[in-house]
């Protein structure tokens, strides 16, 4: 689906990968509920309050730090469904699109609680009347997101079934 | 007319069977793909839900952040490990004993080379530019999708060159100039973009410098940092490496987004403040006492670290009030220094050795810092954190500085450890 609805959750500059998901939660029983302690040691009790549907914007560099795709994955279980940011650290950018979350790379100021409209097929984002836009993602990138993910085309070339 | 090469283009062209230059997204085959014992479970979890079979000889896997079993949680964890080892056959697995910091586990097995197109789920798999290769970090599903492939897509990355004249003088070395170029440009100031080293000073870094060197080029954002391989490399991977490999230098008229120039003889001895690697200053500049001394790490923790510290620490004690902590990289490493004498120049010298691990370095074990605690270490973060209690400093340095500090009880260069006859 091309166009996401949710309500903004607002952060800053250099989110590293230690403040979305703390090392003491990267062993594997916490996996399937990592969404649960995300942001626990910087906005403690965030985690709780987000709900599905959900969108951060931040400011630049998000998700710097370390290899971890713990990271998006907690914000994924969290409810989060697109991250807005004016950069991105690499490793998180991967991690992200190759499991399905949609980022955006965009500057822009809302307030925490607004609901933003982002339109990923036309490369603009909409709030409160006012329009932004963005860079579309290259085609190969683009048809990873369409799939779902890598698996889901690693699959697809290696012929397995579901 | 057809522009000339990056070593990152060339590499990427020759692994994806195309013309590819900075931009270009490309599916490329890799030569070997890495995990540890923290992102591996989700790629065995990502990889077994397939239920195809992985392509055996491009796997390595290498337990180094919780191991020896720290907590029944690690040891579950590195449990996964083994299992997925034996039920899939791939014999690269590195049993405790047989194993150390991935990342040195990579270069001293062999698996990295010039030439190399090699990924692992590791921010610090960039280290093996240093030997020639192109090596980044990935995430878990990424590695999943390389045990069944063996490739993966890239984006060609740019290229910003980073020329070196002179040589360096006195203690200085590796870690000082690549804290020095940290600080310059950022922690964000190569995001996406690859390093290239070269320039007339760059035969006079040795190669266990250009480890460490590349090793941190992911502080400031970096996808890898390359050095072209070249009589010293040659030397370095002669009867090491598994298999063929090959030297790639750049064409002459590559273009780079950036050239930056470095004197290695105006480089001093650096430390970088807390709680950033950008944060980068002269020693000399600096007046902190410390708690703790850590030794080791996939960006310090080779022979040559080892045998710099043992010369500034043989035959004096640790301060009083200071830990010091010596962890070598591999087990190649350890028995080294063990034959070496170097063991017991630290032993008798007051400080603690263990075998090789990733130990304190990420705040595992071994050396996890209290509250208010302050560390001089030789490894690549000082985040909020990132030994420790969110109270505890970490302040990064070359392995000269931190045996001269560990001496004096405060940052220091050996020069000055020497003066206060410490
Ligand atoms: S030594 Fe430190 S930086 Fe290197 S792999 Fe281990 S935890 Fe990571």
């Amino acid at each position: 689906m091309s166009e996401i609805i949710g309500r903004v959750w607002v952060f800053g500059d250099h989110v590293d990968t230690d403040q979305i998901i703390p090392a003491e939660r990267l062993v594997s029983e916490y996996l399937d509920h990592s969404g649960d302690y995300v942001f626990e040691k910087v906005r403690p009790g965030v985690a709780m309050d987000m709900a599905e549907g959900d969108i951060i914007v931040a400011g630049k560099n998000f998700g710097c730090g370390s290899s971890r795709e713990h990271a998006p994955r907690s914000l994924m279980q969290a409810g989060v469904r697109c991250v807005i940011a004016q950069s991105f650290a690499r490793i998180f950018f991967r991690n992200s699109i190759n499991i399905g979350l949609p980022l955006v790379q965009c500057s822009m100021d809302v307030e925490e609680g607004d609901t933003v409209t982002v339109d990923l097929d036309q490369g603009t984002i909409e709030s409160g009347g006012r329009t932004w836009e963005f860079p579309r993602y290259p085609e190969e990138i683009q048809a990873i997101i369409d799939k779902g993910g890598l698996m889901v085309k690693v699959r697809e070339e290696l012929g397995c079934s579901e | 007319m057809k522009k000339g090469k990056t070593v990152a283009e060339k590499i990427l062209s020759r692994k994806s069977g195309s013309d590819a230059y900075a931009g270009d997204i490309v599916e490329a085959e890799i030569d070997y793909v890495m995990v540890n014992d923290v992102t591996g479970p989700i790629a065995f979890k990502e990889f077994d839900a397939l239920g195809c079979e992985p392509i055996r000889e491009g796997i390595v896997l290498i337990p180094d952040h919780f191991v020896p079993n720290k907590d029944i949680a690690s040891a579950q964890q590195a449990l996964e490990m083994k299992q997925f080892a034996r039920r899939h056959g791939i014999d690269n697995y590195f049993e405790v004993g047989r194993s150390g910091v991935c990342h040195q586990m990579m270069v001293d097995e062999g698996f990295a080379a010039p030439g190399r197109l090699i990924v692992g789920a590791d921010s610090h798999t960039c280290t093996y530019g240093g030997l020639g290769a192109f090596s980044t970090g990935i995430g878990s599903t990424e590695a999943a999708a390389c045990f069944a492939l063996r490739r993966l897509w890239f984006r060609v990355p740019e290229t910003i060159k980073v020329e070196l004249t002179g040589a360096f003088k006195g203690y200085a070395c590796g870690k000082d100039l690549i804290l020095k170029i940290v600080s310059d440009i950022g922690v964000d100031g190569a995001t996406y973009m690859a390093l290239e080293f070269g320039g007339p000073g760059m035969a006079n870094v040795p190669v266990h410098d250009r480890l460490t060197i590349a090793n941190m080029v992911i502080e400031a954002g970096g996808k890898a940092g390359i050095f072209p391989a070249d009589e010293l490399t040659e030397a370095f991977v002669h009867g090491r490496a598994r298999g063929e490999y090959q030297a790639v230098h750049p064409d002459p008229d590559a273009s780079y987004t950036r050239v930056l120039e470095y004197d290695l003889g105006d480089i001093g001895p650096m430390v970088a403040l807390p709680h950033l690697p950008e944060n980068g200053r002269l020693v000399d500049e600096v007046d902190v006492t410390i708690d703790q001394a850590f030794l080791g790490s996939c960006t310090n923790g080779r022979i040559e670290d080892l045998r710099i510290a043992a010369d500034i620490i043989r035959g004096r004690q640790v301060h009083p009030d200071v830990r010091m902590i010596v962890v070598p990289a591999s087990p190649e490493v350890f028995l080294k220094a063990t034959e070496e004498g170097l063991v017991a120049d630290f032993v008798r010298a007051g400080a603690f050795v263990s075998g090789p691990t990733c130990a304190a370095c990420l705040g595992g074990h071994m050396g996890v810092l209290a509250d208010g605690e302050r560390c001089v270490s030789s490894t690549n973060r000082n985040f909020i954190g990132r030994m420790g209690h969110k109270g505890s400093e970490v302040y990064l340095a070359s392995p000269a500085v931190v045996a001269a500090s560990a001496l004096a009880g405060r940052i220091v260069t050996p020069d000055t450890a020497k003066e206060v006859g410490a």
